[in-house]
């Protein structure tokens, strides 16, 4: 196994470094002087120039980029045009805020999917299947920013059972942390749920109608058992894997749930770092997540060779 | 004995209670509508983070709700007879978050640094001053090159923010990330795009009047989020509140609404000399956009878009506001006028006007509905929405024919005219040049009396008014809405949020 | 594969088993209930679409100061915006805007998609190297901000939006076409065809294509699922069909300043945007049961 991970890891490398060159290259074409931005309503030339000049903005663009990359290297992403507040500070103040959204999704999508899936792929052809399929894909095609307002409107305004915005680290307020997390991580959770539901479905198909699965039928243990001890061991593995991978995703993809439920984490910081022309920002916190990407699809290999011993000794 | 023990028990506990001063534990939570930008005075450019500096960082005048300039850590001042110097006696006592004393040195080293700091962002406003001298400990001379009415006002902003000199050497341009001033609080924390955080200052000189033992500050940009959380109860106030949300604020017992006029205004900017976009028929033919003033109901703008609560204007300043010319009020739409006007300038069947819009809620709101207006009167209006990044990058440059931007508004009224309708004005993106403007203009800076002034500037007004190289459309209220156990609040129409006074009484 | 547990009927006797391919293909989508819900669903949404300008409804930018903000009545089936226009036109001229960036984004993305897969999977070295590489990158950045960059770079406008939408989908078309055509590629009878001289040309039309076409199928209609639901999410956050024109996305951006007073603005849009992406969801699901060879 090593040397495939070792592999990978190396056809990683020239990857990270395309899309950090796409990525800034594409800023580099945004339409937009960053500073007139920045500058707000003063415009003192003076100053402009100034800040030109100290951010290199005036150098030819591989320049900027090679010094961007150099610096990257020995760990300085650089500063934020719009706060002075050093890239990799900001980074590491929002990535527990996004891990931890991610975290509860997460758990909420394999609370609800998993089970589901079970449920439906055993129940296969009946109600309960198309029931529990057509509320999978309602997870799916509800599109949350819309289901956050929704919810926003009902259970922080009308009802007031949780807070409508805000974010408390863990380890200030463990209980208001939890709450002010619950709603963005249940709307993103059933997104999740969905393909969790539908994936953890067909590998129980298929794993249902293995030939051991008809052996432990044919020596009579009961279909519980059957289910949850045989099965479900081996439908799992392909589902491990998958969650690894979608666990990448959601850190990338809360984007439109943070901005809506004010969670200081990545997907604001992203958003709004492209809105501001704030270079640094964006090229940081996508070398970041691109970065995290890889390493949790690596993962995903890797627990897939771990778990299914076919595999191993190839 | 019984009786003796239990009356000087009694009497004990009164006279506790008497004494005591209120015992508030109180944090109070505010919402922004954005995030603050660097939190150093002299780089700074946001709204929000004049907000934050209110409560941070003291400055030396302040200003009343009707715009006079009080004393804050100057107490008092005066002009010498030719108006090129300023002797200012400074408030003893006062020091800086760090222990650094407050004295005539610091202001020197302040302003020195506003106008030297490369990053400064306030050199065009102390430009007036050419030298200080240190006079005594508490005071101090600035000497000027000229006359100038509107440094006063200056210094009750940001370019009269006193940053510890201590700190600031130190710091450089890093002086953001931890600021220290002498305001009411000191900085404590802050988490980009999540809070600021400020814990009272227990030497400020004016303790007494403070009583909040801290104050954070919360970003939360979407409007209904924010009312939800003050509703909740998770925050305790809140600016700019939605002028569409007003009904609702105003039916919830718990809250109070708050509102004052603003300093600024919105419209729309024409290119009538700004590249080669600015030969077009809008730019070179005021009559064109005298039509379309005309052709829009301002009145019914505002009520459509903000349920009249906001206030319609057709000048730089409110109608509420002192510098208002009263001679020329805002007029209700006249459609035949517009399409007069159309017909002498050449267009009897109509004319073509592309805008460009921020692409927010608010602003293209507004423009959909004069875009209605303005169709009847035969002007097809082609909406351009834009980010508000190229919008500014795009007006800059001379690439746009109409744009629709406001200005948040200074206290002097020359703050909201001279950089755009000067000639030379450092953000005259219209490039409307006027010698008699400029006259104008320039002499109000530099007269003597407020009658003066207010002549000159109704003057310039009228100018304006004729040559419409700002279309003006109306005045942002600012609206405050907070928690009913907030008391002593006073809304200011520059926005601000001042904290002395101010108690929570549950 | 087969399932033990059902009972069978005899091979001779079943419709599906015995009906020609194509039909066979039709057969068994009709059969899937969910899969003909999705298509009615589909077919709602595309006809009102393209029967706007022919229905009886008011002009989706007329405007009307005296009805701003009204609840749903019979003037107005579902209600006014904030401007005073009628909800429900907008809506149906909204539909056009939907459709049209689901189906224009995922069309670049398998125009452009497909054929760098098929080149990629069929020759192989250094080109297949480089593509891969390219593609890895691209999607290692999140969709949705691959997306908001572009589109900001581009203006905002729903051309623009359903471009950019288009390009960063496209590395999902180049994957899933270069995974197919590998398999395909080792299959013996490319290999014989090889073997006999076929042209290249030859052997993509006949033997790569129609096999690679059906899993491509379905995921399109499953991308314009989410093809719908970016283009509304950059309009939700300015970036897609810019006011007056209507579209869900901007039409929901507008609505979440007025959930209390005006909740009817968020409602429809909203709704209809669920019900579209449910009906190409199911639709997709439909054709992939459909077209899967093993099923049955």
């Amino acid at each position: 196994m090593l040397p495939f991970l070792l592999r990978r890891i190396l056809i990683a490398i020239p990857t990270i470094l395309l899309i950090s060159i796409f990525v800034f290259a594409l800023q580099k074409l945004l339409p937009g002087d960053p500073l007139l931005v920045l500058a707000g309503e003063e415009r003192d030339p003076e100053t402009l120039a100034f800040l030109r000049e100290k951010y290199r903005l005036n150098d030819p663009i591989w320049m900027q980029y090679l010094a961007w990359i150099g610096n990257a290297l020995q760990g300085d992403l650089g500063t934020s045009l719009r706060t002075n507040q050093p890239v990799t500070e900001l980074i590491a103040q929002k990535l527990p805020v996004t891990i931890q959204l991610a975290v509860m999704s997460m758990i909420f999508a394999l609370v609800i999917g998993i089970p589901a899936g079970i449920l439906s792929a055993v129940k296969k052809g009946t109600v309960t299947d198309y029931i529990a399929n057509f509320v999978a894909l309602s997870g799916l095609s509800i599109p949350n920013f819309w289901l956050g307002i929704m919810l926003i409107l009902l259970v922080a305004v009308k009802w007031q059972l949780l807070p409508a915005s805000g974010y408390v680290p863990l380890s200030e307020d463990f209980w208001r942390s939890i709450t002010t997390m619950l709603m963005p991580s249940f709307v993103l959770g059933t997104a999740l749920a969905a393909t969790l539901m539908r994936h953890t479905r067909s590998s129980m198909l298929s794993v249902l109608s293995a030939d051991y699965v008809r052996t432990a039928r044919a020596k009579g243990l009961a279909e519980r058992v059957v289910i949850l001890k045989h099965a479900l061991r081996n439908a799992l593995t392909p589902i491990v894997t998958l969650t690894a991978l979608l666990f990448g995703e959601l850190v990338a993809g809360a984007v439109l749930t943070e901005q809506i439920f004010t969670i200081p984490g990545f997907g604001k910081l992203i958003v709004d770092a492209v809105f501001n022309r704030d270079y640094a920002v964006v090229q940081g916190v996508v070398l970041v997540t691109a970065v995290g990407f890889i390493f949790m699809n690596l993962l995903a290999d890797a627990l897939y060779f771990v778990l299914n011993p076919r595999l191993r000794g190839h | 004995m019984l009786h003796l023990k239990t009356a000087m028990i009694t009497a004990l506990l009164s006279a506790t209670a008497l004494s005591a001063s209120p015992v508030f534990a109180k944090d109070l939570r505010i919402a922004l509508q954005s995030d603050a930008d660097v939190l150093d005075p002299d780089q700074s450019r946001t709204f929000v983070g004049r907000i934050v500096y209110a409560s941070l960082c003291d400055k030396l005048v302040d200003i009343t709700p009707d715009l006079e300039i009080i004393p804050q850590l100057a107490t008092s001042w005066t002009t010498s007879e030719d108006g090129t110097a300023i002797t200012m006696q400074l408030r003893e006592g006062v020091v800086f978050h760090d222990g650094t004393p407050f004295n005539s040195q610091a202001v020197a080293d302040n302003i020195e640094r506003s106008q030297t700091m490369d990053e400064s962002r306030r050199k065009s406003e102390l430009a007036s001053i050419t030298s200080t001298e240190v006079t005594g400990e508490y005071v101090i001379v600035m000497n000027l090159a000229g006359p100038d009415a509107t440094l006063m006002a200056q210094l009750a902003d940001r370019a009269g923010m006193m940053v510890s000199p201590t700190a600031a050497a130190a710091a450089g341009t890093d002086f953001g990330l931890n600021p220290v001033c002498s305001g009411a609080f000191s900085f404590t924390e802050r988490v980009a795009q999540d809070k600021i955080v400020l814990t009272k200052f227990d030497d400020y000189w004016n303790a007494d009047a403070i009583n909040f033992d801290s104050v954070t500050f919360l970003p939360i940009p979407d409007t209904t989020v924010r009312l939800a959380n003050l509703q909740s109860g998770d925050i305790d106030m809140l600016e700019r509140l939605a002028a569409t949300d007003l009904t609702q604020a105003r039916g919830d017992d718990s809250i109070v609404v708050d509102s004052a006029v603003s300093l600024g205004y919105q419209g729309i900017t024409f290119n009538l000399a700004n590249g080669e976009k600015g030969d077009n028929p809008w730019g070179n033919d005021k009559r064109l956009r005298q039509a379309l003033s005309f052709a829009i109901d301002r009145e019914a703008l505002n009520q459509v878009v903000f349920d009249g609560a906001f206030a319609p204007g057709n000048q730089s300043f409110p109608s509420s506001s002192p510098w208002y010319n009263t001679s020329l009020p805002v007029e209700p739409a006249n459609i035949e006028r517009a399409q007069e006007l159309l017909a002498e300038a050449g267009y009897p069947d109509g004319i073509d006007l592309e805008v460009q819009v921020p692409n927010s809620t608010e602003p293209l709101a507004v423009m959909q509905v004069v875009q209605a207006m303005a169709a009847p009167a035969g002007i097809n209006i082609s909406l351009t929405s834009k980010e508000f990044a190229t919008l500014l990058s795009d007006q800059s440059a001379g690439d746009y024919f109409a744009s629709q931007i406001g200005w948040s508004g200074r206290v002097d009224p020359d703050g909201n005219n001279h950089q755009f309708a000067t000639t030379d004005g450092g953000i005259n993106d219209s490039k409307f040049s006027d010698p008699k403007m400029d006259e104008l203009l320039n002499a109000a800076r530099i007269a003597g009396t407020t009658a003066e002034r207010k002549a000159l500037y109704d003057e310039a007004t009228a100018i304006m008014l004729d040559e419409l190289p700002r279309l003006f459309l109306y005045h942002v209220n600012w609206i405050w809405a907070y928690n009913d156990s907030l008391k002593g609040f006073t809304p200011y129409p520059d926005g601000m949020i001042r904290l002395e006074g101010v108690t929570w009484e549950e | 594969m087969t399932d033990t547990s059902a009972p069978r009927a005899p091979l001779t006797a079943d419709p599906v088993l015995t009906a020609k391919p194509e039909s066979r293909v039709w057969k068994k989508f009709r059969r899937h209930k969910s899969a003909m819900v999705g298509g009615i669903l589909v077919a709602f949404f595309v006809i009102i679409a393209l029967a706007a300008p022919l229905l009886p409804i008011p002009d989706p930018a007329a405007t009307d100061w005296g009805a701003v903000r009204k609840a749903p009545s019979w003037a107005h089936w579902m209600g006014t915006d904030e401007i005073g226009r009628d909800v429900m036109s907008r809506m149906i001229w909204g539909a056009q805007a939907s459709l049209l960036a689901g189906v224009v984004s995922v069309s670049i993305a398998v125009l452009v998609g497909v054929p760098l897969g098929i080149i990629a999977g069929f020759f192989g070295g250094w080109t297949d190297a480089v593509i891969s590489r390219c593609t890895e990158a691209l999607l290692a950045a999140p969709f949705l901000i691959l997306a908001i960059a572009l589109a900001a770079f581009l203006g905002p406008s729903l051309t623009n939006a359903m471009i950019a939408i288009g390009i960063s989908a496209t590395p999902i078309f180049i994957r899933l076409t270069r995974g197919q055509v590998i398999s395909i590629k080792s299959e013996d009878y490319v290999d014989s065809a090889r073997a006999i001289g076929l042209p290249t040309k030859r052997i993509l039309s006949r033997y790569i294509l129609p096999n690679v076409a059906p899993p491509i199928l379905v995921q399109a209609t499953l991308t314009i699922a989410t093809a719908i639901i970016a283009e509304a999410s950059l309009s939700f956050l300015g970036l897609g069909q810019q006011p007056p024109e209507p579209s869900w996305g901007s039409m929901l951006n507008t609505a979440k300043n007025f959930l209390n007073q005006a909740p009817w603005m968020a409602l429809w849009p909203g709704l209809s945007i669920f019900l579209v992406v449910l009906g190409f969801n199911l639709l997709g699901d439909g054709l992939r049961d459909a077209l899967d060879p093993r099923e049955h």
